[in-house]
């Protein structure tokens, strides 16, 4: 019996660790995928369209594994409101990812060579913002006293995104060469990088309220 | 007739088992992280050993302040502690076994004229004081120490959980055994002196006092009262505190069966005593304040904020009220008994002294007439 639990519980971290690895590499996806498709390949873009999607899939059906032995076999019973929210959210990153490059490939937007630099500035960050909250997650499951680290950057590189996405906006509305709608949808896929840091940011201030509440 | 008589100390028994499991095994049970089924498995089997092993310390002590010399009596004041457990618990006001006996026993002696130890009594009231501080030191301590072990061992989230269990489930196994240690001389402390029974020798092996016997009855009726009716208690306390994280509740019950240990342990009195320290007096202490002095102890080391003081004054109340009101009952029921029901509830110095006649004279016919039979046989021989 006390190997059987401690077995159980191996398991569990296990099937956590490997989610955040997905929810990270669904974040390099999204990056080579945006800069395929800024750079004309389309080919490599589908591809990383392609594993996106199965890496999402396969990020949900652990979540829900993990959720429901979380709940079937009473696992951390103080917490597991908490850790449900959390791996909830994260997976709302990964959705917000994969919807991305689902609407890069069925919108086709024309973007300008002269923002690709801006855009893929952007991208960076957001990424920076969500591997930011991959490692204050990993903390909050191995080391609790490590969160606070990670978890200040998030905010920073946030802070970063909606600089850039301010500064492309003025850019993109300064253009003169671009009819109003072409601004205006090239606005909106600005927007939805940053939507991502934001929610990034969201899972954050959730999850500083998690550690206080676990703090013994 | 001594079985029916001892049916109210049975009683106390399964009441102290409904009400107290639920200090040893209610957060964790109520947390959900033990199945009731282990928690009371444990309990029970725990409980008697701890019982029949190491009950005869705090006996000792309970039986200084006041020997119950009559069956009656001993049925009276068991039925009357076990009475004021349940009029206070209808009440929702905190109460303890260990005062309501206590508090029986004195109305026993002021029943019957007994004399009342005023030094005994003075030293259980103040184990009764000091139990929740010492508590409290114990429970600091441990908290600290978990919380640096946490910190620098780095466990994972889902560990930590795993090995809590394994906490819960040993320092609930241990606190069942110290329960049943401490707080047997509540339930059958008072049928001592007038217990039938005699010692028991299996195989010239193994020694079965008739003490033993009495707490095995008794450590059977606690159990009995774990396994029927304690589930209710344990949910009801698990719910209470939540506000706990599981490892502080660890701390809570570790530092709970620490102090019950360190009040019924012989072992432990015997080895400071050889080693010239001052001992540790056995007196049962109630399992209630032990949890009460541990949670406020954690609560003070966080600042002291989220106590709420009014709530332990209600409780120190209870604590007041418990021997009181247990003293007063068991005064009205003994009047009751003695007069209504004919029964004698004390033998007075003259019947002492009559019984002692009668006992002689018994020996005496005895003698005579084993020398009756002894001659009888010799004739028969040589015949």
């Amino acid at each position: 019996m006390p190997f059987k639990i401690i077995k159980r519980e191996i398991t569990i971290e296990k099937q956590i660790d490997d989610f955040l690895d997905k929810t990270s590499e669904s974040g390099l996806l999204y990056k080579h995928g945006v800069d395929a498709y800024l750079q004309g390949k389309i080919e490599i873009f589908k591809s990383k369209h392609a594993a996106i999607v199965e890496l999402e899939h396969k990020a949900d059906s652990l979540r829900r594994t993990v959720e429901e032995q979380l709940y079937s076999q009473t696992l951390i019973p103080e917490s597991r409101g908490d850790v449900l929210e959390l791996l909830e959210n994260i997976d709302q990153l990964l959705d917000r990812f994969k919807g991305a490059l689902w609407r890069l490939d069925i919108e086709c937007p024309v973007i300008p060579s002269a923002f690709h630099t801006d855009f893929m500035e952007l991208v960076s960050y957001v990424l920076e913002a969500v591997e930011a909250i991959i490692r204050s997650s990993r903390a909050f499951f191995k080391n609790i006293n490590e969160v606070a680290d990670h978890l200040h950057k998030v905010s920073f590189w946030e802070t970063e995104c909606d600089k850039v996405t301010t500064r492309l906006q003025k850019v993109i509305f300064r253009t003169e060469d671009l009819t109003l709608s072409q601004k205006m949808h090239i606005r909106d896929f600005v927007r939805h990088m940053d939507k991502i840091a934001d929610v990034a940011e969201d899972v954050a201030d959730r999850l500083a309220i998690y550690v206080i509440k676990r703090s013994l | 007739m001594f079985a029916f008589f001892l049916l109210s100390g049975m009683f106390l028994g399964w009441s102290l088992g409904a009400n107290d499991a639920s200090n040893v095994f209610g957060t964790a049970v109520g947390s959900r992280m033990i199945l009731f089924r282990t928690a009371a498995l444990c309990c029970g089997v725990f409980v008697i050993l701890g019982a029949v092993i190491s009950g005869a310390g705090t006996s000792q002590t309970l039986g200084k302040l006041g020997t119950v010399n009559a069956i009656a009596g001993a049925f009276t004041v068991a039925l009357a502690a076990a009475l004021s457990v349940y009029l206070m618990t209808l009440a929702r006001m905190p109460v303890s076994t260990s005062q309501a006996i206590v508090g029986a026993i004195i109305g026993w002696n002021l029943f019957s004229g007994s004399p009342t130890d005023m030094r005994v009594l003075f030293k259980i009231v103040i184990t009764w004081g000091v139990c929740p501080v010492i508590s409290g030191i114990i429970a600091i301590i441990l908290y600290k120490m978990a919380a640096a072990l946490i910190k620098f061992g780095r466990v994972h989230m889902f560990r930590l959980d795993a090995l809590t269990r394994y906490g819960l489930l040993l320092a609930g196994t241990f606190g069942s055994y110290c329960l049943g240690a401490n707080n047997i001389a509540n339930v059958m402390g008072v049928f001592l002196p007038v217990s039938p029974f005699t010692d028991i020798r299996i195989f010239d092996m193994i020694s079965f006092s008739a003490a033993q016997q009495l707490f095995l009855i008794g450590g059977v009726s606690i159990a009995v009262g774990v396994f029927t009716y304690s589930k209710r208690v344990m949910m009801t306390v698990g719910e209470g505190i939540t506000e706990l994280s599981p490892v502080a509740a660890l701390v809570v019950v570790w530092a709970h069966s620490l102090v019950l240990f360190l009040f019924s342990s012989q072992a432990l009195e015997s080895f400071l005593s050889s080693h010239g320290l001052p001992t540790i007096p056995l007196v049962p202490v109630s399992s209630s304040q032990a949890i009460v002095g541990a949670v406020i102890g954690i609560g003070l080391l966080r600042g002291g904020k989220s106590i709420r003081w009014r709530t332990v004054v209600g409780i120190s109340c209870g604590w007041v009220a418990a021997p009181v009101i247990a003293a007063l009952i068991s005064f009205i029921a003994l009047f009751f008994i003695q007069n209504v029901f004919q029964q004698e509830t004390y033998l007075s110095a003259r019947s002492l002294n009559t019984t002692k006649k009668v006992s002689i004279e018994i020996k005496e016919d005895r003698r005579e007439s084993s020398a009756f039979l002894h001659a009888g046989n010799n004739r028969f021989n040589s015949d």
